[in-house]
């Protein structure tokens, strides 16, 4: 009886040491009250514009990042959602709305700078950039001195494959996705500038580059590659690899490990080649209409809490440390959200292009790659078609005629 | 025989084919799991779409600019096709009327884009107001075509005894002219609940910082379609089959009475 009194004791011990420690976890990243209610009762509303289902929103009880904030703060939120970089750029430059905090990619932050289209972010207001903030992810070569971006998310582009289909002898490069033995069963980018980032890092040129030759060389190989792809798509990834309707795909780490939590047969690499390196970054437009209170949004987006749940439900990777060790230890842990320095080394982000090598890319695209090339089944049903219709149309001028005849008769 | 067995068939196919998209969008409303593949039975995504703000909001949004918008231009629609009705100036009216068809007809791109060019030009700063007159410009011409066809059905005489049995032109417009052209307002009202509803390019443009439904979903396509989409569409499907249900219904009932009274009078 005492041994088990004893016992008890010590697993009570335990448990108590244990949850103080959790605590005092919890309490390191507790919320500075003061500086949060600078805006409270003051009716402040700030409009924020994000990628679509790239927030964590309180669905499967993760946090509800956005109602979080307005809790806490008393700032009125107006969230809306966006597809791409370029629908951002063209909404913002065509004045027709304006925004206080958006998040666009590394090179379209470059690109908005450029144009003078962001504000000067104030960092006195945004505590956490310097006290969070991995020092990697600080001064990167879309916003080298730091002044307008905080990075939000992070990731890599990889090649997902089948393992059940797919040779190991075959896998290590881009040239997976030439590879003929797998006609019809590989899937592409549906937009340029990953689609041409592919072939470039292929014919080992860098993905920034505005050599028209290039450019062209790139094309080519891109429609070479034609033959061999099932379709040119974004979304529908997810389901035709999870469905295994296609074997091999190009797209983003984070969403590899969505797909892989539905299909165990799925794996992701890192081509030899090298690849692309994004961040999605927090910036303040030059239209800001409350800079103070959208700094502070920033500032929250920054916590290590919040950016461990956005991380839980996105699974891109977080560039704040301590909020890594908030998440899903296996994810936290998993070399393809967190590759080594070793293979980081290798990666290249995207820069700006100028306005003529976007040009020359989007025209190339257009006519050189996405021009499909109908199938001769498409012009042999087409025929078939066209002759039922005929024949249908003789048919009725015999039977009208006939009638006519008939008629005549009486 | 055989041929109403073959043309049975053929009708269940086309019936398939049209409604094979909407059966499996239901389908896969009651998964339990993101994607295409059956994982079992759950309520999952109507309980979660409930919850997601953002999705609730759109939905709002666009029900609120459907509203509004469909009702201004049913009555802006009704008063140009009594206008042109009752225009002596053919040439004029034949001009109008084409004129009026133009929006229905032009790409639904160029109106959106020449709409938000024009509201640049004028600083108007994009939101409800803007969405509202975007929708209430494409919607006027259905209004109007439907309504134009019910005019000339009207029997001029039914007019003019009203007036001889001591209405005035404006008692006589609304118990004569009003309920039989009443139809055609409805369906008028409807076909620009509908498009309002369901335009995509058009709100793009111009809704500024709104979302409508559709623009959330558009901007799904990097990461996934949501299948509260799935759960939402379906309520939307469900709730617009039981509409038409419940009219049709009252529809056969009123023509049975009609016909039964045919009956007791002869």
């Amino acid at each position: 009886m005492k041994k088990i009194i004893s016992v008890f004791l010590v697993v009570l011990l335990f448990v108590c040491t244990l949850s103080v420690s959790a605590f005092a976890e919890e309490d390191a990243y507790a919320y500075d009250m003061e500086y949060y209610s600078k805006f409270k009762g003051q009716n402040v509303t700030i409009y924020v514009y994000n990628w679509g289902e790239y927030i964590s929103d309180g669905s499967d009880d993760s946090m509800d990042v956005v109602k979080e904030f307005e809790a806490l703060t008393g700032i009125n939120v107006e969230y809306t959602t966006f597809d791409s970089n370029e629908s951002l750029f063209a909404k913002l430059k065509s004045g027709s709305a304006s925004y206080d905090v958006i998040i666009p990619s590394d090179y379209m932050v470059s690109r908005l700078a450029d144009n003078g289209m962001l504000a000067k972010l104030d960092y006195a207001n945004i505590p956490n950039f310097d006290r969070y903030i991995d020092a990697e992810f600080k001064n990167p070569e879309y916003d080298a001195a730091n002044e307008y971006s905080v990075p939000y998310m992070w990731g890599t582009v990889g090649v997902i494959y089948n393992t059940k289909y797919v040779d190991e002898a075959d896998i290590g490069s881009w040239d997976l996705l030439w590879n003929e033995k797998y006609a019809g069963k590989i899937l592409m980018f549906d937009n340029s500038r990953d689609a041409f980032a592919i072939a470039l890092s292929k014919l080992g040129y860098s993905m920034n580059t505005t050599d028209a030759e290039e450019l062209k060389a790139a094309a080519a190989e891109l429609a070479k590659q034609g033959s061999v792809v099932q379709a040119y798509v974004m979304d529908q990834i997810f389901d035709k690899m999870v469905e295994e309707n296609a074997y091999v795909a190009p797209y983003y780490a984070g969403d590899y490990l969505t797909m892989a939590e539905d299909n165990e047969d799925l794996a992701f690499y890192i081509p030899k080649e090298g690849t692309n390196l994004f961040t999605d970054a927090m910036c303040i437009p030059s239209t800001c209409q409350n800079k103070a209170a959208a700094e502070m949004f920033i500032n929250f987006m920054c916590e290590p809490t919040v950016s461990a749940a956005n991380t839980d439900y996105i699974c891109y990777s977080t560039p704040i440390s301590a909020a890594k060790e908030l998440i899903d230890p296996e994810m936290a842990e998993s070399e393809i959200a967190y590759p080594s320095a070793e293979v980081l080394a290798k990666t290249e982000r995207y820069k700006n292009l100028s306005d003529e090598a976007n040009q020359l890319m989007d025209d190339l695209w257009i006519s050189g790659v996405r021009t499909n090339e109908l199938t001769p089944g498409f012009w042999i049903s087409l025929g078939v078609i066209c002759v039922l219709a005929l024949a249908a149309v003789f048919r009725n001028m015999y039977v009208k005629k006939k009638r006519m005849e008939a008629r005549m008769k009486y | 025989m055989k041929k109403s067995k073959l043309s049975g068939i053929y009708a269940a196919l086309i019936l398939l084919f049209l409604y094979a998209p909407i059966i499996i969008l239901i389908v896969f409303s009651f998964n339990s799991e993101k994607g295409y593949s059956w994982q079992g039975f759950s309520l999952k995504w109507y309980k979660e779409l409930f919850a997601n703000e953002l999705i609730i909001e759109s939905f709002y949004n666009t029900i609120i600019v459907a509203l509004i918008a469909s009702v201004f231009a049913t009555i802006l629609g009704a008063l140009a096709a009594l206008g042109v009705y009752s225009m002596k100036n053919k040439m004029a009216k034949g001009l109008i009327q084409n004129v009026t068809n133009l929006p229905l007809l032009n790409p639904e791109i160029v109106t959106g884009i020449s709409l938000m060019l024009l509201f640049a030009a004028m600083r108007f700063s994009g939101g409800w107001v803007t969405l509202i007159i975007a929708h209430i410009t494409f919607c006027v011409p259905s209004v109007f075509l439907s309504i134009l066809p019910k005019l000339r059905q009207i029997n001029k005489s039914l007019y003019e005894a009203a007036m001889d049995l001591g209405c005035s032109p404006a008692k006589a417009f609304q118990k004569v002219v009003i309920p039989e052209i009443m139809p055609g307002i409805i369906t008028g009202f409807l076909m620009a609940f509908t498009y309002s509803l369901d335009d995509f390019v058009i709100s793009y443009f111009t809704a500024g910082k709104l979302n409508t439904l559709p623009i959330t979903i558009y901007s799904m396509v990097k990461k996934r379609v949501s299948p509260e989409i799935n759960a939402l569409s379906t309520l939307l499907f469900a709730a617009v089959f039981i509409i038409l249900l419940v009219t049709n219904i009252r529809a056969i009932r009123k023509e049975k009475e009609l016909e039964r009274k045919r009956a007791a009078r002869s």
